[in-house]
């Protein structure tokens, strides 16, 4: 963490977005995270993506459960809204905050200890919902706010910082979105500033609950040889599947690929993702494929990157619900609140 | 691209910005920093070990440093300098003989003769007195100080600051002959001196030939003459309505000089548009706020004479045609008068060496001015050094300084029997300013604060006599905010690429976005992965070697850093660290064996 503000200057050569806003506009507050951690990179690419998106901050709701990761909404968008929820909490007030305002553009910051320990179901259960989110799970293989003890998703065989060995398995969030029927599910590394930057863009536009889990090394508890979360074990074995350009809507597609080499996938928006394959053969939109190929790649060692599975058609949690097309908020308090007469009618159905 | 090459001292000189500016590399911020902690001796004596005249500099100084600062480029203006120098002579010690060099008692013999004593003489006795060489210094006039007393008016420039920081020089034991001009070059080589100085300055005004000059004559007055006249007590009045002729810095202490002698109407007559005026803005805006009218446009025509007297001035009007900043064409659009009782003429001075026989073997060039080496400031013969305006034209006064700190140098080693040319380089020295996890000895936080307006005498006191200063320095108070505005550009960013595990965090806290991690390609496309465009071509571009992950490497754009440290507080291995650089400009005592005992100017190391 750092004693001073990051100053507010004004530079010739600093651009606004399309509507008006420096990418300062998308700062929070100074982080106080130790210094180099990768989530500190995640929320400078959260930054850039929302900017170069233009997304209005007062027309997003950024949600956190407990833990270093979970600090990061307080250091991106500060003009947008908050929760920080209970630790391991985070989906359920976004399946509120999304079911009384669908209009929001969501994004909940989640790290492995609290999606993939303390909030394993409560993670399950909001991919299996399809809430329509963004959800980023920071990382790290380490519970760094309690000194670096293994985390859930800490790989089978890697070293503490004291020389401990991990026994267990690890939980891949990624295959487990895929396999808890999820639509989206990503992977990338906080070192890979342009890669991470589209899947963040990809995952908003998603309509549907986007998965994207970040390795993110921690600098203090989990970056030392023998690890296999740190920055350079990750560059070592950085593996990406497939490469995503994002195309926002109503711009051409303009590199033309080999037939079987890309596929592209069109958002409801208009919005297309171009997906280029680096390993050949490799379908993102082929559940069964793409869990084969992970189980491959895991038995390797790969850190296997890239957007690596999206069903864009899967219904999201409106949808299933078949709610109105208009966010809950707008509604008026009489017709949320039929009043006690409509409450018995409904209470003598049940006797 | 390749590395780059950050042993060379020039790098990281030219990253702070006022100091590579200022002709005699003054430590800008290092004093700046010393003010801000109250020291104001400290701050004086540093000064005066690269400058020599703080408190006149801190006055009337040209500032080169204060266009070249960090601070002008974040859309506000630079830090004020040179009044901030002004701030420590003002508060130095009463007494600060302890702190000047010392002086040995046993000589070394060698016996040196300065011509004029004026800036760039005194420098050259400052520097060569403590190394044991005896000084004999002639001077024309009945008080030292050259230009700087006889050119600048004392209601900028106080006898009593003149006096003391000349007094520093001659109390060194100097041997000053006022009074005492030379009027042979052949006689003075005859005297047996080891070696000659000429600080003579460009002591001739130019002239204006026009119709009606020799007539009007009792009222057509050489700028530069007059301004001695009235220094020296010759001249006490001057008409009413007075033109000045030209518009440089002359030109402005003429007419604020003239406003004080009784005159009422003072025109400044400028030939071009303001855009091309050579007196510095702030020598202008004074002027102005004496209500003194800046006419453009006006090209001196003739003297208008009535029964044998100066009547009026008669100009052409011009237009002028400009593209780009350059003049493409320009027409006369008509003739007027301007009534007038004086003209003063302020368009430039020039060498002049009457004295200097052409017979004694020293070559001299198409203008008839003496050829001098731009290195050792060595004539064509050997011995005889110049320096200041005498040397090249004229500049201003720390030009004159540097002149002769160079030619001290150059003195010592002929008189050594040594090559003028084998001079010791610029050293380097850099420390580290860490103190703790997130603190660093100077203050890092960036201040936002406008520029300190220097306060003046109301109009009402200030023509009441000559003498009155109209600026009245900084308050306590002013001075406190200025010194903060100083981005402290001698604490450089230094990088160490075996370090860093390119983790981006000095990449996204960087405020100004300077920073950029790339693939190592050549030159064109890695100024276009830059994450600021790279404005200015002349800053400095720090390039690392490949970094150890992903051979990437790490581009700096000096340009737009602030210094306020952040990337190295955000750097997990200190890959990032901020250290004060401290340059060694070798002055002649570093030349000599004298130099364990002078005070020379880096003796602080770290």
């Amino acid at each position: 963490m750092t004693y001073i503000a990051k100053p507010k200057i004004d530079l010739p050569g600093h651009r606004t977005n399309e509507i008006g806003l420096y990418t300062r506009d998308y700062e929070g507050v100074l982080s106080t995270l130790c210094a180099g951690c990768g989530h500190d990179s995640i929320t400078a690419a959260i930054v850039q993506a929302f900017w170069e998106m233009s997304v209005p901050p007062e027309k997003v709701v950024k949600l956190s459960g407990i833990g270093c990761s979970s600090k990061t909404p307080a250091y991106f968008i500060s003009g947008a809204h908050g929760f920080n929820s209970v630790h391991g909490r985070m989906p359920s007030v976004a399946t509120g905050a999304m079911a009384g305002n669908r209009d929001l553009v969501c994004i909940g910051v989640s790290g492995d200890g609290d999606s993939l320990s303390i909030g394993f179901g409560q993670f399950g259960h909001a991919v299996r919902r399809n809430v329509n989110m963004l959800y980023i799970i920071e990382n790290n293989g380490v519970y760094g706010l309690t000194k670096g003890q293994f985390s859930a998703s800490a790989d089978k065989g890697s070293k503490s910082k004291r020389g401990n060995i991990n026994q267990w398995k690890n939980i891949d969030s990624v295959s487990t979105a895929i396999s808890m029927g999820g639509s989206f599910a990503a992977r990338s590394f906080s070192g890979d500033r342009e890669q991470l930057v589209t899947l963040i863009k990809a995952g908003v536009k998603h309509p549907g609950c986007a998965v994207l889990d970040v390795v993110s090394p921690c600098v203090t508890f989990n970056n030392h040889p023998g690890s296999t979360k740190s920055y350079s074990y990750t560059r070592d074995h950085y593996h990406p599947a497939l490469q995503t350009d994002f195309v926002p809507p109503a711009t051409e597609i303009r590199t033309a690929y080999a037939e079987g080499e890309s596929t592209v996938v069109e958002l409801h928006d208009g919005t297309k993702l171009l997906l280029k394959k680096a390993d050949s053969g490799y379908d993102a939109t082929n559940r069964s494929g793409v869990l084969r190929y992970l189980e491959q790649q895991r038995a390797r060692g790969e850190v296997v990157t890239g957007l690596l599975f999206i069903n864009s058609e899967l219904p999201d949690m409106h949808k299933i619900y078949d709610t109105s097309n208009k966010p809950m908020k707008d509604f008026e308090f009489e017709q949320l609140n039929p009043g006690s007469e409509a409450l018995a009618k409904l209470q003598n159905r049940m006797r | 691209m390749k590395p780059t090459n950050v042993n060379n001292p020039d790098y990281f000189h030219k990253v702070v910005d006022c100091q590579w500016a200022c002709p005699a590399h003054t430590d800008v911020p290092e004093y700046i920093r010393k003010i801000a902690q109250g020291e104001f001796t400290d701050a004086y004596i540093q000064n005066r070990e690269s400058n020599v005249f703080p408190g006149i500099l801190g006055r009337v100084c040209d500032r080169p440093c204060e266009p070249a600062c960090r601070r002008g480029r974040t859309n506000e203006s630079p830090v004020a300098i040179c009044r901030l120098k002004r701030v420590a002579a003002d508060h130095r010690d009463e007494d600060i003989s302890d702190r000047l060099p010392l002086i040995p008692s046993k000589k070394n013999g060698k016996k040196i003769a300065l011509i004029g004593a004026g800036c760039a003489s005194l420098t050259v006795a400052n520097d060569l007195m403590p190394v044991g060489y005896e000084c004999t210094i002639f001077e024309a006039l009945a008080e030292p100080g050259g230009l700087m007393r006889s050119n600048i008016p004392s209601f900028r420039l106080p006898a009593p600051v003149l006096n003391d920081e000349i007094g520093y020089i001659v109390d060194m034991g100097a041997d000053l002959r006022l009074n005492h001009p030379i009027e042979s070059m052949k006689d003075l080589l005859n005297e047996g001196y080891d070696a000659i100085f000429v600080g003579t300055g460009a002591p001739k005004g130019k002239e204006l030939k026009l119709p009606g000059r020799e007539e009007g004559n009792a009222n057509i007055h050489i700028g530069i003459t007059w301004l001695e006249s009235v220094a020296f007590g010759h001249v006490e009045k001057i008409g009413k309505r007075v033109l000045i002729i030209g518009v440089g810095n002359t030109a402005m202490d003429c007419c604020r000089t003239s406003l004080r002698l009784g005159a009422e109407d003072v025109k400044v007559m400028a030939r071009k548009p303001r855009d091309f005026f050579k007196a510095s803005d702030w020598e202008l805006e004074d002027a102005e706020e004496e209500n003194v009218e800046i006419i453009v446009n006006h090209s001196p025509k003739e003297f208008v004479i009535e029964n044998g007297r100066l009547t009026g001035m008669k100009f052409k009007q011009v237009e002028y045609e400009i593209e780009h900043g350059r003049i493409v064409h320009q027409m006369t659009t008509g003739e007027i008068i301007v009534p007038c009782d004086d003209v003063i003429l302020a368009i430039g001075q020039d060498n002049a060496f009457p004295w200097i026989e052409r017979d004694l073997g020293m070559e001299f060039d198409q203008w008839d001015v003496p050829v001098v080496d731009k290195t050792t400031f060595e004539s064509t013969l050997p011995g005889v050094f110049f320096g200041g305006d005498s040397a090249f034209g004229p500049k201003n006064i720390i030009w004159a300084v540097e002149h002769g700190h160079q030619a001290a140098i150059s003195i010592h080693r002929h008189c050594q029997a040594e090559d003028l040319t084998e001079r010791l380089p610029v050293l380097l020295n850099l420390g580290s300013r860490k103190m703790g996890m997130h603190e660093w000895s100077y203050s890092n936080d960036f201040d936002p604060a406008a520029r300190r307006k220097m306060e003046h005498v109301e109009l009402s006191q200030r023509f009441k006599d000559l003498t009155t200063e109209v600026e009245l320095g900084f308050t306590a108070e002013q001075a406190q905010q200025e010194v903060e505005r100083c981005l402290n550009c001698d604490i450089q960013t230094v990088f160490f690429d075996d370090l860093c595990i390119e983790c981006d965090a000095c990449l996204d806290i960087c405020p100004t976005r300077c920073l950029t991690m790339t693939p190592n390609v050549d030159k064109v496309d890695l100024l276009s992965q830059l994450k600021a465009p790279r404005r200015n071509q002349d800053q400095p571009m720090f390039v690392s070697e490949p970094l150890k992950q992903t051979k990437r490497v790490m581009v700096k754009d000096e340009n737009l850093c602030l210094h306020c440290s952040l990337c190295a507080e955000r750097c997990p291995t200190a890959a990032w660290d901020m250290q004060k650089s401290l340059f060694k400009f070798p002055r002649a005592i570093d030349h000599s064996d004298k130099h364990q005992n002078g005070k020379s100017p880096c003796q602080k190391t770290g």
